[in-house]
Formats: structure tokens, sequence, C-alpha cells
């Protein structure tokens, strides 16, 4: 069944509308445990896209297994969707610094409050991000440490290869995730893929970690496959940022997900002009890529990768 | 006057990025004033530059007092204004949301650590900003609600109106938050326009700023007395006027009009018939504060604010 979460209209002949689908079994719905899969509140992030349908796809195919509601929410910036716009098109806002919104608040805000108010009191919600156009991630799930207590359990069970809990931060209050969590409703933050393009593969794995999880609540009763054991890193000092030292095109020499030694060589910066390279990009430590540049043209500071320190996973 | 690279980033195609300050003065750092870090901040890169000419004339009369220096950053961003694009050009970032900076970060985050190592310890700080949604305003100078800066401080700008707001998380990493976590008492100073110049706003700024230093002693400028105190606004006491409805707005009255409970303010028009789907009116005898001023409208804006 599909539904309206929110809507406005536009100026000319044309109504924004936020749809989810809801996914139940016949019957009385009243107290059945809920999940929510939302995803697209960047419009230039598309893995979610497979996901809602393959998910979607899987529940149809063995519906007799279901157990509880999946409200599956593709596209919460559906103009950023439709434009390649990472924020939310005529405001350059990015629509994940607006949350929990208000009602009384402005088109922008009020759309977000909407979807807070429909999302809210899941019994789990799972936010799918797709790094942005520059880099590519493997996947994973990113957990203020706020909120670790709850999220990390749900979080071993989502399939993914990477969990990684980070420190509060004033300016991401404003997150959809925070916004839930900090009101009682788990929310979990998957972070796979690059943004513009779909990675089959990952959105395979996350769509068996999100049957896990419906499992682990009572969702599903259907088979699911034993989640994979993830990396779990807490130490701000197990991840190594990798940032270019000079202006060029970067040139990937390593796979990503690759474990590296230290003095490994992971790129290249190279000037097309002066057919010089201007930095040969260094592993600093052994350890394992997570995150690998996909965009190559870089500016001085722009990352070119992260590095998760052997430490991390051989605990 | 010194001219000095305050900040550089090697470009790859394009010319390098150089942040570039006017210096003024001698002695302890009493003032810095920043204008443009978005592409489209025109009217601010154009306040700036009055400024240093200003500024120029100033020092060549003597008239910058003994012991102060003053630093003006015209442009945080010329690679964005070159271009025409609000932020910046290759990831989409803000350097305003981006303070204090960090040198080993990210491009913008290197920017603004870069900018704000040369800015950070002067007792005053003023920026020249803008509102994300378009429309013009009142001139009035706009401050935190929590933080080092003081109101009475606020008030020597001499200017009609100064808006305390109320902090919220993403004002963290802006420029005028973190000048206040380094006891620089910052203001931001909104003229009526950043997309278009207008020069009677622009030199209304200008005589502001002069203000402001000679009440501090850092200048000597003579000016008539206003006699006018500025009004005090909290934003949450501002009445804000929503429309319903989408479409194209018609204005009805100008920022600074007066108007009486009841006024029309603007009427929201269907874009295809031209009958009038909404007006809105004023809720209460108020000062039209904040107009909206693109041609098309959305449901549910704040198009006008009152005072």
């Amino acid at each position: 069944m599909i539904k309206k979460v929110a809507s406005v209209e536009l100026p000319v002949d044309e109504v924004l509308t936020i749809k989810k689908r809801r996914i139940a079994p016949e019957g009385k719905t009243k107290g059945l445990k809920r999940i929510s899969v939302v995803t697209g509140i960047h419009g230039d992030e598309l893995e979610g896209q497979y996901v809602c349908y393959e998910l979607g796809k899987r529940i149809e195919e063995e519906i007799n297994n279901l157990t509880g509601i999946v409200d599956i929410y593709p596209a919460m910036n559906p103009l950023g969707i439709d434009s390649i716009t990472r924020g939310i098109p005529a405001f350059d806002l990015d629509m994940n610094r607006l949350f929990p919104g208000n009602i009384d608040g402005n088109m922008t805000e009020y759309l977000a409050a909407e979807i807070i108010k429909d999302v809210s009191r899941s019994d789990l919600v799972v936010d799918i991000h797709a790094s942005n156009i520059f880099l590519t991630e493997i996947p994973q799930i990113r957990i203020n440490e706020l909120h670790e207590d709850v999220l990390v359990p749900f979080a071993e069970k989502s399939n993914v290869d990477f969990v990684w809990i980070h420190g509060a931060s004033t300016v991401l209050e404003s997150t959809f995730a925070y916004s839930l969590n900090s009101t009682g409703t788990p929310c979990l933050v998957v972070e796979m893929g690059v943004g513009m393009r779909i990675t089959k593969e990952y959105g395979d794995q996350l769509v068996d970690g999100i049957f896990s999880l419906m499992k682990e609540l009572g969702i599903w009763q259907g088979k699911t496959k034993k989640p994979r054991k993830p990396i779990i890193s807490k130490d701000p000092e197990d991840v190594w940022y990798l940032n270019a030292a000079a202006c060029g095109l970067f040139v990937q020499k390593v796979k990503h997900w690759e474990k590296l030694k230290k003095g490994d060589l992971i790129g290249q910066i190279i000037n097309p002009l002066s057919g010089k390279v201007l930095e040969d990009v260094i592993s600093p430590v052994d350890g394992i890529l997570f995150t690998i540049r996909e965009y190559p043209i870089v500016d001085e500071g722009s990352l070119v990768g992260r590095l998760l320190r052997k430490e991390a996973y051989e605990k | 006057m010194k001219t000095r690279v305050i900040y550089e980033l090697k470009g790859l195609y394009r010319d390098d990025l150089r942040v570039t300050g006017y210096e003024f003065g001698k002695g302890k750092k009493s003032i810095c004033i920043v204008g443009t870090m978005r592409g489209n901040e025109v009217q601010q890169l154009y306040c700036c530059s009055l400024l240093v000419k200003k500024f120029k004339q100033l020092e060549a009369d003597g008239r910058i007092a003994k012991g102060h220096k003053i630093l003006i950053i015209p442009s945080c961003n010329p690679y964005s204004i070159n271009i025409q694009k609000r932020f910046w050009p290759i990831d989409n970032t803000d350097i305003n949301r981006m303070f204090p900076g960090y040198d080993l970060g990210e491009t913008t985050q290197r920017i603004a650590d870069g900018v704000f190592k040369e800015i950070m310890d002067y007792e005053y700080g003023i920026q020249f900003t803008s509102f994300y949604m378009p429309g013009e305003f009142m001139p009035h100078i706009r401050m935190m609600d929590e933080g080092y800066s003081k109101v009475e401080t606020a008030l020597k700008f001499e200017m009609p109106y100064v808006v305390v707001r109320k902090v919220r998380p993403y004002d963290t990493a802006t420029l005028n938050y973190n000048w206040q976590v380094w006891e620089t008492q910052a203001f931001s100073f909104y003229t009526t326009s950043t997309t278009t110049i207008d020069r009677s706003s622009a030199g209304q700024s200008v005589l502001s700023v002069m203000k402001f230093l000679s009440s501090l002693g850092i200048i000597k400028y003579n000016h008539s007395e206003s006699g006018k105190e500025s009004v005090v606004v909290y934003d949450t006491d501002m009445i804000s006027v929503q429309t319903a409805k989408s479409g194209i707005f018609e204005p009805l009255v100008k920022v600074g009009d007066s108007v009486k409970e009841g006024t029309p303010l603007a009427n929201i028009v269907h874009p295809y018939d031209g009958e009038i789907l909404e007006t809105l009116f004023a809720p209460s005898d108020a000062r039209v504060f904040f107009m909206h001023n693109d041609p098309l409208t959305y449901a549910n804006t704040s198009v006008v604010k009152l005072v």
C-alpha cells in the first residue's frame, strides 16, 4: 500500500509528495512491530533505491513469513533525486540539517517535521546513505557515541562490514538519525557505495542484513542469512584520514577494502598538464582501506581515503 | 595600508585561490571585518570594498588612533564568486559552516582554518553575511543570544535594529560563533541585499562601521548624532507571515514600511490564470523587516517578517 507522508503544492501545477510503501500482514496490524527503511535524504545518493526495491520484492515473495510492519520510504527528497541535487533544490539546503523540523515552519522544515512524525515510534529505523559522489564506502554503520548502547546490538545484526562509533558533535544534532535517536526511536545510519550509482552487491548485502534485523525484531519468520561479524571501532585513533596534499587528478593504485602495509602506495595525485606526479599517497600504518576516492579531481585537502588501522580489527 | 595574502590554495587549472587582507594601522588587533564567504554575496563584497577605500583615506589623514590594527578581508572565496556559485566549487560545502577549521582536514576546513588563525584574536569582529532565503532585509546587526558579544556594543553601530537570535546547532560551525568562543565580540552585518548591489544600503553600512569604530576610539570620525537608539529585537519575537499557497509572489508593501493591522502585505497569484489564491495580511501594527523577493514562492514559507 502506498501512503502519503507529507505534501506541499509547488508554485506551478505540481504537488510535491513524500510517499511510503507499507507492507504488512493481512488483518489487524495494531501492536505489531515496525521497521522503517528510509533513504534519499540526499538526492545524489541512490544506493538505497535498489535496497528499497529488493527488500519489497523479497518480502512479497514470502509474504506469509511477515509478522510485522515494514515501511519503505525511498525518497525523502524527491526534488533532489529527480534533479541530481544533493540538497533541496531551490533552497540549496542540506535536508539532513533540518531535523526535527517545525510543523509551523517553512516548507522544508514542515516536510522534515511530518517525516519525523510518521517515522517516530518505529521499533527500528534504517537510514540508508551512499556517501557522496566523491567517495566510495564499504557497507558500514555510523553511530553517535551517545546512542551506542541501544544501537550497537542492532548494528551487529545488520550484515555490514564495519561499525564506526564516532564522537558527538553539536552540528550533527540536526540530522534525521539524531532527532530520532534522541527521542527514543532507534535509527541506524548506513553508509555504503558511492553517490549517483548503484552497487548491487552492497545492496544485496544490506537487504540480507535488514531481513536479519526483521527476524531479530520478530517481524520476519522466514529464513535469513547469518549476518557477517562487523569490525567495530570506537577509538578515534583507529581511523586515519588521508587528505590530498596537492590538487590534481587522483589515480587509485589499490583496491577498496584491501589490507595494506605501512608504506604501501594507495594512489598518486598527478598533474595531466605538466605530466608530473604531485604526491604519492602512502599508507601511514598497517590497516584496511574502508573509504576510497571515486571522483578523481582533488583540491588540496580533499579526502582521498580513510584507513582503519590493523589494531582495530585484530583486537 | 598593507596588502597581504592571508591564505593561499594551489589551483589545478585555475589560478591559485588567494584570500587577501588589507591591514590598516599598527598595534593591538582591534577589529577585523570579513566579507564574502559565499559566491553570491556581491553586496557584501561591495561593502568591504567601500570600507577598504574609506580606511585608506582615514589612514592617509592620520585618523586611525595609535595602537590599533584593523584588518579587512573582502572575500574568503573568490573561486565561487568568479563562477557565480554560492558554495565551494567542487564539493558544494559552505566555508561558513567549517569554523574553526582544521589544517589537516578537507579543503574548506583548511580555508576556514587558514583564515581563522589570522583573525581569531581580534577584539571585535564584523562579518558581512547573507540569509539563506531570498529576500530583502531592513539593514541590521545580528548577534547570538549566548556568547561573548554584548548588546550594548552592538548598539554602537547605531543601526535601526539589532537582532538577537537564538543559537541553533548548525551555528556552532560559523565564523560568528567561533569568534566568540575565542573571546572576540562578533557581529553579523546584514544590509538589504545579497546578489545585487544596493548603494544606499552599502553606504549606510560604511557609515555605521565608522560610528562603531569612532565610539570605540579606534578612529577619529565626525558624524552627526542620529539621536535614535537601535531597536533590539529577539528573533523569537518577530512575526512571521507564512504562505498557505504556492504561486507567483506579488509584494504589496516594501521593507521598512509601517503597516496597520489588516494591511494587505502580498498576494499569491495563480501562475496560469492570474487569480489571487491568497492575500497575506498584517496581523498587527508593525514594520516590515524582511520581504521575500523571488518571483515565485512555495507554500508554508515565511515570506514576510514584521517587527
